[in-house]
């Protein structure tokens, strides 16, 4: 990409000073604004040196793809226009990406799953799209709450998946997600959740460095895949590993080619543990035996719920996943050592988080693993509630909380 | 010109397969005026194909990518389809991703190249079957067409979805019988080429691959409009033989006998268009 460069310090093509990721996030000095969630990928996508977004309007995240669109204008953005459908968007964003260019767009429920087939491509053709999920219900019945089922039909698309609990988080999520999705060995797509409305459209503190410096532009010749720019000699296979024949070596190649993409995954492990400080956070008693696990606003709920348990004299913790691929195994494992219960409190009514944590802690933890409290199609989940769920499965008496 | 990549890297030129040299030494590059005439001389930028033997859209492959005026700055995007499985063999940067989503990401490809080369003339070029452009993929080709995406679509039209085993498509004319229209199709065959002039092509043509040096003219108009103006669509019948029981030594006698009657060539070009065409010619590129 074109930088101006004066002695050492370079600028992007809008004009900021460009600085280390870890400059960035964690040295430059903040200043406290009070935003919504949409407006924070704003902010971040401002400081991100972003080539291009596409966009298409659905609740709860239009706001968001609508200040996007407000950078191009600024010339923050190099690329930006409305495509004809969500399964269009993510086309036209993959042409973006695979064309060199640093990428982020945003959708929600019935957007998810209209572009559905994209997003396995994205990962197969290894471009590191970033998307933002703004989470909301998927039809039928018709619904614009807040509901996370979606997020369960994305965990095997070969996407890396992270899970942000409130403005803050996401903001420093999506500047970190560039850099870890962009790393020549990872280099896959990057799914970031926030929950819709409650974090989407709510104002709250956040902690921002300035706006005119930002990340190092995408160097799009460290993929660990040709460019289509024709600037570089083109691959045999290209962007698709060509494997439609009947033979074996086919049958291999896209074998081995799924696993590389999940071993990519893998591979972000460090990297994210680094620029998100640590795969889960822990809040509340850290020998406790109650222990939640939980992403996003059902970790702060649950944060709210130990306090309220600490009054009724109960220890508990909350062990809250930043990231759901790849899934912080070792860290939950060590963070559940002495839980004797384990709570999986979730917005959706299937409990794929349930699910996951099954999955991971099966012959590695003692506890007894319960999927409560679980809320859905817009339902809000009250920290007493969870509260009650927790004294009712103590066998404890259930006094002043509803 | 960036048709340096195709140079062999001199410490492995003695690994290189005979072809890739071919490429460096023989092929047309940096020369706006190649076209069909080169076939005979020159090295081809498709190596072979994965087509049934005769297939006419072997024929579409190498008149199409003969005609390019600008390879060395060419992107293909391709669909799903017998054709997909020729693009491991052409030597240029192409993209297969999806069924239908060709025109999408061939918009972001064009746009990005276009943001990121400001200076640089970088041509981008769809080639994909019917059912991908008039069925399947239908909102993305038009919405290409609405958004005004400056890249050349160019349609492989074989009545039919080969690739599956020979199913009816929008493509398909009235009455046949295919797999999935066992009573014959219900319905007309969708006028592509109007849908494209309606949507704001500058330049449509529907023409048969029976003669390869219109095929040249009608592809660097298509790519030279594309360029400067906007959106363009070139219908292309590259009947199946297979699905339609002809001999592989049929194809050009059944797409002559088309010449005659539906696909029947067929030209339209907006003012801007034919202003661009005019100029070409004046320079001696058409
Ligand atoms: C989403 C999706 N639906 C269906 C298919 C199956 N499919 C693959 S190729 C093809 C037919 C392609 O027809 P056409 O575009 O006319 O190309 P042709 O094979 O006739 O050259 C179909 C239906 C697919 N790959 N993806
Ligand atoms: S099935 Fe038809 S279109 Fe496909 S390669 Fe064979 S003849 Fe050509
Ligand atoms: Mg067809």
């Amino acid at each position: 990409m074109a930088q101006v460069s004066t002695e050492k310090v370079i600028y992007n093509r809008a004009g900021q000073r460009v600085v280390s990721p870890d400059y960035l996030l964690f040295e430059a000095p903040r200043t406290k604004h009070f935003m919504t969630g949409s407006e924070v990928v704003k902010e971040a996508v401002k400081r991100s040196s972003v080539d291009a977004s596409v966009s298409y309007p659905i609740t709860p995240q239009s706001e968001a793809a609508h200040l996007i669109g407000e950078l191009w204008v600024e010339g923050y953005v190099g690329v930006y226009f409305r495509g004809e459908s969500e399964f269009g968007v993510m086309s036209e964003l993959a042409g973006c990406a695979m064309a060199g260019a640093r990428c982020i767009t945003t959708t929600s429920g019935p957007g998810t799953l209209r572009a559905m087939e994209n997003f396995p491509m994205w990962a197969g053709t290894r471009i590191p799209i970033q998307l933002v999920l703004m989470a909301r219900g998927i039809n039928s019945p018709l619904s614009i709450q807040p509901d996370n089922l979606e997020v369960s039909f994305l965990l095997d698309t070969g996407c890396m998946i992270w899970y942000a609990e409130n403005a803050q988080d996401l903001f420093d999520m999506i500047i970190a997600g560039f850099v870890v999705a962009e790393k020549p060995e990872v280099h896959v797509p990057l799914i970031t959740v926030v929950d819709g409305f409650f974090v989407s459209h709510t104002r709250e503190a956040v902690m921002l460095p300035p706006d005119d410096i930002a990340l190092p532009p995408y160097d799009p010749y460290k993929a660990p895949m040709p460019v289509i720019d024709a600037e570089v000699p083109p691959g045999r296979f290209l962007r698709d590993p060509f494997v439609m024949k009947s033979n074996y070596i086919s049958y291999a190649t896209h074998a081995s080619w799924q696993f590389e993409v999940r071993a990519a995954i893998e591979r972000s492990r460090p990297y994210a543990r680094h620029y998100l400080r640590g795969l889960i956070e822990e809040f509340g008693d850290p020998e406790a035996e109650i222990v939640f696990v939980a992403c996003g606003t059902a970790a702060a709920q649950s944060k709210e719920a130990v306090r309220l348990l600490e009054d009724e004299g109960i220890k508990a913790k909350v062990v809250k996943l930043k990231t759901i691929r790849p899934f912080p195994v070792e860290e939950l494992i060590n963070a559940t050592k002495n839980a004797k219960t384990i709570f999986v409190p979730e917005f959706n009514v299937v409990g794929w988080l349930e699910r996951e944590v099954r999955r991971y802690l099966y012959k590695r933890s003692d506890a007894d693993i319960i999927g409560t409290p679980r809320v859905a199609g817009g339902m809000t989940m009250p920290p007493e509630v969870i509260v009650k769920e927790v004294l009712k499965i103590l066998g404890k008496e259930v006094k002043h909380v509803i | 010109m960036s048709y340096k990549i195709y140079q062999v890297n001199e410490a492995l030129r003695e690994f290189v397969p005979r072809e890739v040299i071919d490429l460096e030494e023989r092929a047309t590059w940096g020369n706006p005026k190649r076209g069909v005439m080169d076939l005979p001389y020159a090295k081809e930028l498709i190596e072979e194909h994965s087509l049934c033997a005769g297939c006419p859209e072997s024929m579409a492959f190498r008149y199409i990518l003969a005609s390019l005026p600008n390879p060395e700055d060419t992107i293909i995007v391709n669909s799903t389809g017998c054709t997909s499985l020729v693009f491991p063999h052409i030597a240029l940067h192409t993209v297969h991703s999806l069924f239908g989503n060709q025109n999408a990401v061939a918009s972001g490809i064009k746009r990005v190249l276009e943001w990121r080369f400001p200076e640089k003339v970088k041509d981008v070029v769809v080639l994909a079957g019917d059912g991908a452009i008039v069925d399947i993929g239908l909102d993305c080709t038009l919405h290409s067409f609405f958004r005004q995406e400056k890249i050349t679509t160019i349609c492989f039209d074989n009545e039919v979805y080969a690739n599956t085993g020979g199913q009816e498509s929008g493509s398909t004319v009235k009455g046949h019988v295919f797999k999935m229209a066992p009573k014959g199709k219900q319905y007309e065959k969708v006028p592509m080429w109007q849908l494209a002039i309606d949507a704001g092509c500058h330049y449509v043509a529907r023409l048969t691959v029976s003669s390869p040096k219109r095929v040249e003219q009608v592809v660097k108009k298509a790519i030279y409009v594309a360029r400067e103006v906007g959106p363009t669509y070139i219908h292309l019948y590259t009947p199946c033989i297979l699905e339609i029981g002809l001999n592989s030594d049929d194809g050009l006698e059944e797409a002559r006998a088309r010449d005659k009657e539906r696909f029947a060539f067929f030209e339209y070009a907006t003012p801007e268009a034919q202003e661009v065409i005019n100029r070409k010619k004046e320079e001696g590129l058409l």
